[in-house]
């Protein structure tokens, strides 16, 4: 092996990330979902790391999903991306983070657009300035706040309380990542690792102990399909493209799977649930199913997070399986407390899916 | 030439993502839609590409325009650079447009999905909102989140997010005066056009079907027959 080529090939897929100062946007399905994990990647970045992470009360959706479910024409979301830029413009931002994949893909595909057809973008900017009184501009980079996340791996490993290795055996835990479609799928060149060999979850496994799953269905969709999740009668759909990737990764063994998507763990998560009330069947040794994490989780028991700061009693699919493996000690009896202790019950308990 | 076609091209998506199709089938074999509905986007671009009026009218009239989860697998495969993705956007576009979408079972559902990811974004700049995330609507969430329904305000404070409250945060309750600057853009670019041409459709549709416009919400969200599937 000729070692230089390759890193000049490795290279090609690699993507610039600046080291502070952005201009932060939510995603509307992680915000309202996986709450903890932005608040999460908020405390991480600005208490923890100490980088200048900005954001407004004025942004807004990206129209994304309404878009990708074809409610919304090409040029509303273009015009509503715009209003988000200038926002960060008029903050006196020029990096731009957001938290959502869908937004991240929107994001790509427009400034794509506006580079190959400057006068729709001229058309843009004039309708921003009419609808919204605000000066167009666009972002110097646009990164994903998994992006970020990864290019701080090893400052967070070496922040490490707990790592993502067995305590009983001393093995790494395998590690399935799932990388939401709209990451790089699209556009390669906007992604660390393009879309064949997407690191920007297994850069953060192999830096905090884990190893990575590599199972046949690695890359396909988890099936969220906007219509096709949003419209109750096309459900089928996304159930099925779940269970394709469970079936397919289910003799690896994995101890989690990590996600960067906002629908992927909602999908991989909750479906699970339902394959087992349907079916009877349950991934995972012990009648649990397989914990599903976003990065942000992900991180925050590494660095040594309470679990239930960072919003995993939410998730259908339970974690404590893979809590003891890291070593990690939890209070069970405050798993759904609200602040200050405050007793809200506790969910049903599934009639398959342990819990 | 087809008028059809012409009004396709005017997308700019179909500009970017259709240069010339040689019929490989690749964007089928990656296709998640393709192993679950009985569909084939490698046809759909090559009805496209040949221009044909009759052929283009009656894929906007359709079952199949509407099978794609909009993943974009097809894009990274296609090894000329065609994106059958964006080619069913613009089609799906026009097929709005022009009232076609009507024609169809999966197309009506077009309603359904314009009332409340729309209605969302003008009343409150998501289009995701989690109080009208409602668990009997969505069983799949599971018995988790109708605990989480049920104390929505303090899992929230739980966690450290700001539902409906001032200021940034996590479900923040987005100021009249952005929510109005969107308005202005959906009036502005054609948002507002298509909502009202859908709703306008779906109306007389329900009429036709001697159905109220209720009933007619709750028959396309919940129907689905099995002639869509493969297996």
């Amino acid at each position: 092996m000729i070692y230089e080529g390759k890193q000049r090939i490795w290279s090609d897929y690699q993507k610039e990330i600046p080291d502070d100062h952005y201009f932060y946007v939510r995603s509307c399905i992680r915000q309202a979902f996986f709450t903890g994990s932005e608040v999460a990647f908020l405390d991480i970045t600005r208490n923890r790391l100490g980088k200048d992470i900005f954001e407004s009360e004025h942004h807004t959706t990206c129209g994304g999903i309404a878009y990708h479910s074809d409610t919304i024409p090409h040029e509303t979301v273009m015009t509503i991306v715009a209003r988000q830029f200038a926002l960060m413009h008029k903050y006196g931002y020029e990096n731009y983070v957001c938290s959502c994949i869908t937004s991240f893909g929107v994001y790509a595909e427009t400034l794509e657009t506006w580079r190959e057809f400057p006068e729709l973008q001229a058309k843009i900017a004039e309708i921003l300035m009419k609808t919204c009184r605000l000066e167009f501009a666009k972002p110097k980079y646009i990164v994903h706040a998994s992006d970020l996340i990864f290019k701080f791996r090893y400052q967070i490993a070496a922040r490490a309380v707990h790592k993502l290795v067995n305590v009983r055996t001393g093995k790494p835990l395998k590690v399935v990542e799932h990388i939401g479609c709209h990451y790089s799928k699209m556009f390669p060149s906007k992604g660390v690792g393009g879309a064949e060999y997407p690191y920007v979850l297994a850069g953060m496994v192999e830096a905090w102990g884990g190893e990575v799953v590599d199972y046949p269905e690695r890359r396909h969709c988890c099936g969220f399909g906007f219509r096709q999740y949003f419209v109750q009668a096309n459900r089928g759909y996304s159930l099925s493209n779940t269970h394709k990737k469970f079936e397919s990764m289910e003799p690896y063994h994995p101890d989690c799977i990590v996600t960067n998507c906002p629908g992927c763990p909602y999908f991989l998560d909750r479906w699970q649930y339902v394959i087992a009330e349907q079916t009877g069947k349950t991934y995972g040794g012990d009648g649990r199913g397989i914990p599903v994490l976003t990065y942000e989780e992900m991180a925050g028991l590494v660095m040594g997070y309470d679990p239930w700061d960072l919003g995993l009693q939410t998730h259908q699919t339970p974690v404590e399986s893979l809590l003891d493996k890291m070593g990690i000690v939890y209070d069970e009896k405050s798993k759904y407390l609200g602040k200050g202790g405050k007793d809200l019950g506790q969910p049903a308990h599934p009639s398959c899916l342990k819990i | 030439m087809s008028k059809l076609y012409d009004l396709l091209m005017q997308d700019y998506r179909i500009r970017e993502g259709l240069n010339a199709c040689i019929n490989c089938g690749t964007c089928t074999a990656i296709c998640p839609a393709a192993e679950f509905y009985r569909y084939d986007p490698r046809q759909i671009v090559n009805i496209v590409q040949s221009q044909d009026e009759a052929a283009i009218e009656e894929l906007l009239k359709s079952e199949t325009i509407w099978y794609c989860g909009e993943c974009m697998s097809c894009v990274t495969r296609c090894p000329r650079k065609n994106a059958p993705g964006l080619i069913i956007m613009a089609l799906r576009s026009l097929s709005i447009d022009l009232g076609y979408f009507i024609e169809s079972e999966k197309g009506r559902q077009q309603y359904v999905l314009c009332k409340d990811l729309c209605g969302n974004i003008l009343d409150y700049g998501y289009c995701v909102y989690p109080r009208n995330f409602d668990s009997a609507g969505h069983p799949e969430a599971g018995p988790v989140w109708a605990w989480e329904e049920k104390h929505l305000d303090e899992v929230f404070e739980r966690l450290g997010g700001n539902l409906d409250g001032d200021g940034p945060g996590a479900c923040r309750r987005i100021p009249q005066e952005d929510l109005d600057q969107i308005q202005r853009i959906f009036d502005e670019t054609g948002g507002t056009a298509r909502l009202e041409t859908v709703r306008k459709a779906a109306e007389k549709k329900a009429a036709e079907l001697g159905l109220s416009v209720e009933e007619f919400a709750e028959k396309v969200n919940t129907t689905c027959s099995p002639f869509h599937f493969n297996h």
